[in-house]
C-alpha cells in the first residue's frame, strides 16, 4: 500500500499540522513502511471475532450528580495564551457561517 | 432573499420529507463527565475543572443522573433501550470544544427506535424516533468587532460555564405524507418534547434560553417518486414558530429551485430571525470525523430491573394527561385551552384541587385574580409566591361562608404580600364574615330606622327592596357580614 | 553521606522511621547526586530541590512527633514528567507544554505525597511518552549509565536512568507498550507494569488511553513492589480503575517462593532478531528459577507475532484523538498568531512547530487508521487482533502461572542508531507490547549482562490481570538467585561508578 504525499498532505490537514514539502517527502515513505508492517492484521481479524476496545470488561462507572469545586477562574486562564475580559482570546473564526 | 414560490403550488407538485434533530440540554446539578457545577450562566470560566477545560491528564467520568435522564426520555418517547451501548469520539478541531473532540455516541445509541402520537387539529400522526443519545455541550464564542458577527470578527472570546453540559440529541426518522400540515406538524412535535422534558422534570426546556435547539431537515420530491430529494439542514431554529416558518419558507425556495428546474445544493443553512435561511457549509465538503469507542470510558449496560424503575417513574404523557384532567374536571374545549394556553396553570389547577378545592374555583382563581397578579409583575405564574394548596384554603373559606369572593381578593393580596397563610391574613386584616346576630341586629336596626320609607315598601310586601337595605348594612359592615343573614334578618324584622 | 543513596528504599524507609536518619538529609544527599552526575545523565528536566527539602522537613516533622507513617516515608523519588503535580512545570518531554505548570496533580502524585514520599524533580521521557530511547525528548536525549554512548530506554529514560546513576531510589513510569520495562531492561533495573486499572490514570498525560498504565521503578523488586503498593487502588476519578483489593505485591516480593510454580516460556518470543546475550541470560534464568523449584514448560501464542502491527494501529489511533487538545488556544505554545490568520492556520502553525517528528508521524498515522474507509481494515482489525492476543494469553494462563520472555530483544543500542528507522525502533517493543493489548500485569527484572557488550538483559514476568504478585513473587526468586550468583544486584556492579567513595563512613 502506497501512501501518496498528497494523501499525506490531506490527513495533516485533517489532524491540524502544517506539513512542509521536504517533511512530506520524508514522512510518507516512513508511513508506507510501517502500514507494510501493520497490514498483517488483517489476515486473521476475521468477521467472527469480536473487537476488544477495552483492556477489562467493566460497565456502568457512574459518577453520582454531586457539585464539587473546580478551578477558580484566575487558575483557568492563567496558562492562556491571551485572555481577554476573564475569556480566552482566539484567533478569527475563518470559513464558517454564521 | 431567495426566489419563492407559493407554497400551495410547491405542494400541488412534490411532496416533501421531514427530519427534525433536538438537541436538549440537561438541568443535572454537575456537567456530563465531570462534577462541576451545571447551573446556567455565571462569570466566564468559572465553573470549569480540568476534566471541561480538556486539561492534560484529565479523565471524564459518566454523571449518573443524566444516564438515567437519557432512559426516562427514551422510555417516554416509545424508544428501546440499548442493553449495551457505548460512547465516541467525534473529532474535530473548533476552539469552543476544549479536548478538540466532542464525546458523544456513535452507532451505539443508549435510547432507539422509538414512536410518539402527535394530536395536530384534531388529526394523528405517527412521528418515528431514530434515536437519542448523550453527549456534551461546547463553550460559548464571542465575537469582537463592530458587528458580533463570526465573519468579520477580529477574534473571539471564549467561556467555557457551558463546556460538558449533558446533551440529550433526539432525532426523528425521515417523516414523510405529511403533506401541506408538514410545518404545523414540526412545530406540535417541539412543542410535544418540550413539553415532556418539563414533565420529566430532565430539562428546563427554555427554548429562548438554548435548552432545547432544533435542526431542520427538509427535503422535496415529485410527486409520486419514491426516491426522496436533496435536503438542507437549518440550524438554530429556536422557537416553536419559527420551526413552523423555516419549514415553510424552505418548503417555497427549493418548491421554486426546482421548478425552475434547478436542483437543491445538499447544505447547512441558518435560520435568520428575520424569516430567511442562508446557506453555510456545504456538505461536500463534509467532515472526515474519525469516529471510533472512546476508550477512557466503559460501556453502559443498564438492567432490565434498572430500565423498569426508571420506567416507573415516568409521568403521564401530556396529550394523556391533558384529556384525563378535561374529563375528571368538566371542563369544556374552550375552557381547557385557556389552561393550556396559559403556562404552568394545569399543574397548578391540579394541585390546588388535589388540595381539596373543586375544579371550577381552582380554574377561576388562577387565570383570574392571580393570573393578573402575575401579569402585573411580568411572573409566571408558578413563580408567585402563593401554593396550591393556600388557594385550596382561600376557597375552603370561600365555601364555608367566612369569606366573599370579595374578601378573598384580600386574602390572596395580603398573602402574595407576604403577610402569611391565608388564615393569618384573614385575622391580621381582620377579614372574616360577620354573622353574629348580635352585631349584625344592631346594624340592621340602625338602616332600618334611617330608612323608613324603604322598611314600609318591605312590610307591604314588595321584598325585593330589601336589596336596598342589604347594601347599607353591607357598607356599614365594611363589606365583612354575611349578606344571607343580613336578608334574613331584614325580612324578620319588617316581616 | 554518600553511602545513603547505596541503600534501598526499603532500608531508607525504615531508618527513617527508626530516626538513624532524617529526610532532610537523604534528600540532600540524593539532590548532591544529581547535581554531580546530572550533566553527564540527563535523567532530570526539572530538579525542584526547595519544594523536595520542604516535603522531607514536613515528613521529619511528623514523624519526630511521633507519628506513623507508611514503609516509604521520607524516601525520595523521580516523576516522569507525564505525571502531573500542581504547580511544578509538566512538560511530557514536549516543546508543546514547555513553561506549562498544571493547577492540579495526578492521582498517583497526590498518594506519593501523601505517603510522605519526597518528589525530587520531573525526569526525562520520549515526546509524550512516544519512544523507545528518549531521543525524541524536545530536551535532548537522557544517557544510560552503563554506557553514556547509549540510550537509557524509553519512553522512561530518564527515570530508569536516574536509578541506574544512583540519583533516586524510585521512579515513576506509566508504561503503554513497555515504557516502564523496556528501559528497566537495559539499565539493569526493576520496572514493573501493574494490570491495566490497577494504577489511576487520572493526571497523567495521555497518550494512547486504552494502553497507558502508571506503574514503578526501581533498584530492587521489594522496593518496586512498596512504590506499587502507595500508589495502585480504585480512585473514582479514573472510569477504567478497577474497584478491587490491591493484589498482595509486598508479601509476594518478600516471599519469592516459586516452588512448585509453573512458568510457561513464549515459543514465540525469542529466536531471529534476538541478540545472543540476550538469550544466554534468559536461558540462564530460567536455569535459576528451576533450581528454586519451578517447573518449565513451553507455550505457544500463536497471535503474539500481529501484536506489533495491531499496536501501531491502535496506539496512533488514540493518540491522534488524545493530542488534538494541543492546539495553542487554552495553554501551552500559540504559534503564528499574527492577527492575521485565523484559528484553523494558527493550531496548524503551533503544532507544527510544537511536535517532534515521531509525534508528528503518529498523529498522521492514526489520523489515517480512524478515517472513513479505512476504519474496519485498520483499527477495526486491530481491535479484533488485540482479542486475539488476549485469548492466547486466557490459554496460556489456564496451563501456567505466569508466561516469560526477555524483555527486549537486544540490550541497550546506541543513541542515533534507529532514531531514523522507525520500525527498527518500534520493534524494540516487541516483547512488551502483548500485555498492553492484553491488560495483563507484568515487568522487568535484571537477568544479569550480555557477555558480548556488558550491558544488562531484562527478563520479563506476565501474569494475568489481577495477579500482580505473581510478577514480584518470580521477579524476587530470580533477584535473589542472581544476587546469589554475581554477588549481588545488578545495579551494584556500576555503584562505583556512580556514587563517589565514602569519605566518613
Amino acid at each position: 500500500m502506497a501512501l501518496s504525499t498528497e494523501e499525506v498532505a490531506r490527513l495533516a490537514g485533517l489532524a491540524r499540522i502544517t506539513v512542509s514539502a521536504e517533511e512530506l517527502a520524508t514522512i510518507a515513505p516512513q508511513l508506507d513502511i510501517v502500514l507494510d508492517a501493520v497490514a498483517s492484521v488483517s489476515e486473521v481479524a476475521n468477521a467472527d471475532v469480536t473487537p476488544m476496545t477495552h483492556a477489562l470488561p467493566l460497565t456502568n462507572v457512574f459518577r453520582d450528580d454531586v457539585v464539587r469545586p473546580g478551578l477558580t477562574r484566575e487558575q483557568a486562564l492563567a496558562m492562556a495564551p491571551a485572555v481577554e475580559e476573564d475569556r480566552f482570546r482566539v484567533p478569527r473564526i475563518l470559513g464558517e457561517e454564521a | 432573499m431567495a426566489e419563492l414560490m407559493d407554497y400551495d403550488e410547491v405542494l400541488a407538485r412534490f411532496d416533501p420529507t421531514l427530519g427534525l434533530e433536538v438537541h436538549v440540554e440537561l438541568n443535572t446539578a454537575t456537567k456530563m463527565f465531570c462534577a462541576c457545577d451545571n447551573s446556567p450562566g455565571g462569570e466566564p470560566n468559572t465553573k470549569v475543572c480540568p476534566v471541561c477545560l480538556g486539561l492534560p491528564g484529565s479523565l471524564p467520568v459518566v454523571n449518573g443522573r443524566a444516564v438515567e435522564s437519557a432512559i426516562r426520555i427514551g422510555l417516554a418517547l416509545g424508544c428501546s433501550i440499548a442493553p449495551w451501548s457505548r460512547f465516541a469520539r467525534k473529532n474535530y478541531f473548533y476552539p469552543d470544544m476544549t479536548k478538540d473532540f466532542q464525546t458523544s455516541q456513535y452507532d451505539e445509541p443508549i435510547c432507539f427506535d422509538g414512536h410518539v402520537d402527535l394530536l395536530v387539529d384534531g388529526q394523528t400522526y405517527g412521528i418515528e424516533i431514530e434515536r437519542v443519545h448523550m453527549e456534551e455541550d461546547a463553550g460559548k464564542l464571542t465575537h469582537a468587532g463592530a458587528s458580533g458577527r463570526i465573519q468579520d470578527a477580529d477574534y473571539s472570546l471564549v467561556d467555557y460555564n457551558r463546556a460538558g453540559t449533558p446533551l440529550m440529541e433526539i432525532v426523528t426518522k425521515p417523516i414523510g405524507g405529511l403533506g401541506a400540515h408538514t410545518p404545523d406538524v414540526g412545530r406540535a412535535y417541539l412543542a410535544h418534547l418540550r413539553d415532556l422534558m418539563v414533565a420529566l422534570g430532565v430539562s428546563d426546556a427554555r427554548m429562548e434560553a438554548g435548552n432545547l435547539r432544533c435542526d431542520v431537515n427538509i427535503s422535496l420530491a415529485p410527486k409520486g417518486a419514491t426516491e426522496l430529494g436533496k435536503r438542507t439542514e437549518t440550524k438554530n431554529v429556536n422557537s416553536l414558530r419559527a420551526v413552523e416558518d423555516a419549514l415553510r419558507y424552505e418548503i417555497r425556495r427549493q418548491g421554486a429551485l426546482l421548478s425552475a428546474g434547478g436542483s437543491v445544493t445538499q447544505e447547512t443553512r441558518h435560520w435568520n430571525e428575520q424569516g430567511w435561511t442562508s446557506p453555510g457549509r456545504s456538505k461536500e465538503q463534509a467532515e472526515d470525523y474519525r469516529y471510533f469507542p472512546e476508550p477512557d470510558l466503559v460501556p453502559v449496560a443498564p438492567s432490565a430491573a434498572w430500565i423498569e424503575e426508571l420506567r416507573a417513574t415516568l409521568p403521564e404523557p401530556p396529550a394523556q394527561r391533558r384529556a384525563r384532567l378535561q374529563t375528571q374536571w368538566g371542563f369544556t374545549d374552550l375552557e381547557m385551552r385557556d389552561v393550556v394556553g396559559t403556562s404552568g396553570s394545569l399543574d397548578l389547577i391540579d394541585a390546588t384541587v388535589g388540595a381539596g378545592a373543586s375544579a371550577s374555583s381552582a380554574r377561576k382563581w388562577w387565570l383570574g385574580e392571580l393570573a393578573r397578579r402575575a401579569n402585573e409583575t411580568d411572573a409566571e405564574l408558578a413563580d408567585l409566591p402563593i401554593t396550591p394548596a393556600q388557594v385550596a384554603r382561600v376557597q375552603a373559606l370561600v365555601d364555608a361562608g367566612t369569606l366573599t369572593d370579595k374578601l378573598a381578593r384580600s386574602v390572596f393580596e395580603g398573602v402574595l404580600a407576604g403577610e402569611g397563610d391565608p388564615d393569618a391574613v384573614v385575622a391580621s386584616r381582620g377579614l372574616a364574615v360577620v354573622s353574629d346576630d348580635g352585631a349584625l341586629g344592631e346594624a340592621v336596626d340602625a338602616v332600618i330606622a334611617a330608612q323608613p320609607d324603604v322598611a314600609d315598601k318591605i312590610r307591604a310586601g314588595k321584598v325585593q327592596a330589601a336589596g336596598a337595605l342589604i347594601g347599607a348594612v353591607m357598607k356599614a359592615m365594611r363589606g365583612q357580614a354575611d349578606a344571607a343573614r343580613v336578608r334574613e334578618l331584614i325580612l324578620e324584622r319588617l316581616a | 553521606m554518600t553511602d545513603v543513596i547505596r541503600l534501598t528504599a526499603a532500608e531508607l524507609g525504615r531508618k527513617i522511621a527508626a530516626r538513624e536518619l532524617t529526610a532532610v538529609a537523604v534528600t540532600q544527599a540524593f539532590l548532591d547526586q544529581i547535581a554531580r552526575n546530572d550533566d553527564a545523565v540527563h535523567a532530570f528536566l526539572y530538579v525542584d530541590a526547595e519544594g523536595a527539602l520542604a516535603q522531607a522537613a514536613a515528613v521529619d516533622a511528623r514523624l519526630d512527633a511521633g507519628e506513623t507513617m507508611g514503609p516509604l516515608a521520607g524516601v525520595p523519588l523521580a516523576l516522569k514528567d507525564l505525571f502531573t503535580q500542581a504547580g511544578l512545570p509538566t512538560t511530557a518531554g514536549s516543546r508543546m507544554l514547555q513553561g506549562w505548570r498544571p493547577p492540579y496533580s495526578a492521582t498517583v502524585t497526590q498518594r506519593l505525597i501523601d505517603a510522605g514520599i519526597v518528589i525530587l524533580g520531573k525526569t526525562n521521557l520520549d515526546e509524550f511518552a512516544m519512544g523507545s530511547s528518549t531521543e525524541n525528548s524536545a530536551f535532548g536525549p537522557t544517557h544510560n549509565p552503563w554506557d553514556l554512548a547509549r540510550i537509557p530506554g524509553g519512553s522512561g529514560g530518564g527515570s530508569s536512568a536516574s536509578l541506574a546513576a544512583f540519583e533516586a531510589p524510585l521512579a515513576m513510569g506509566t508504561d503503554t507498550g513497555g515504557s516502564i520495562r523496556q528501559p528497566a531492561s537495559v539499565t539493569g533495573t526493576v520496572g514493573v507494569k501493574p494490570t491495566y486499572g490497577g494504577t489511576s490514570r487520572f493526571g497523567v498525560i495521555a497518550m494512547a488511553s486504552s494502553l497507558d498504565q502508571p506503574g514503578p521503578c526501581a533498584r530492587t523488586v521489594l522496593d518496586a513492589a512498596l512504590l506499587h503498593e502507595v500508589i495502585a487502588g480504585h480512585d473514582p476519578l479514573d472510569s477504567t480503575s478497577i474497584d478491587a483489593p490491591v493484589p498482595p505485591v509486598v508479601e509476594a516480593a518478600r516471599s519469592g517462593d516459586v516452588s512448585g510454580m509453573k512458568i510457561g516460556v513464549v515459543t514465540e518470543l525469542g529466536g531471529e532478531g534476538y541478540a545472543p546475550g540476550v538469550e544466554q541470560r534468559f536461558g540462564e534464568a530460567l536455569d535459576l528459577l528451576r533450581a528454586a523449584g519451578a517447573e518449565i514448560v513451553e507455550v505457544s501464542c500463536p497471535h503474539f507475532s500481529y501484536a506489533l502491527g495491531a499496536y501501531y494501529l491502535i496506539m496512533p489511533s488514540e493518540v491522534s484523538s488524545n493530542l488534538a487538545r494541543y492546539d495553542g488556544m487554552r495553554y501551552g505554545l500559540r504559534a503564528g498568531d499574527d492577527g492575521s490568520r485565523g484559528t484553523e492556520e494558527v493550531m496548524a502553525l503551533t503544532r507544527e512547530e510544537g511536535f517532534g517528528a515521531e509525534v508528528k508521524r503518529r498523529i498522521i498515522l492514526g489520523t489515517y487508521a480512524l478515517s472513513s474507509g479505512y476504519y474496519d481494515a485498520y483499527y477495526g482489525s486491530a481491535q479484533k487482533v488485540r482479542r486475539l492476543i488476549a485469548d492466547d494469553f486466557d490459554a496460556a494462563f489456564a496451563q501456567v502461572d505466569v508466561l516469560v520472555s526477555p524483555s527486549t530483544p537486544t540490550t541497550a543500542f546506541r543513541i542515533g542508531e534507529r532514531i531514523d528507522d522507525p520500525l527498527a525502533m518500534y520493534k524494540s517493543d516487541l516483547c512488551t507490547i502483548p500485555s498492553n493489548m492484553a491488560g495483563n500485569a507484568s515487568g522487568s527484572f535484571p537477568a544479569g549482562l550480555a557477555p558480548e557488550d556488558g550491558l544488562p538483559v531484562g527478563f520479563q514476568v506476565m501474569a494475568p490481570p489481577l495477579a500482580d504478585d505473581r510478577v514480584y513473587r518470580v521477579g524476587a526468586a530470580l533477584e535473589r538467585a542472581v544476587a546469589e550468583r554475581d554477588g549481588g544486584v545488578l545495579t551494584d556492579q556500576i555503584a562505583a561508578r556512580w556514587v563517589p567513595q565514602a569519605q566518613e563512613a
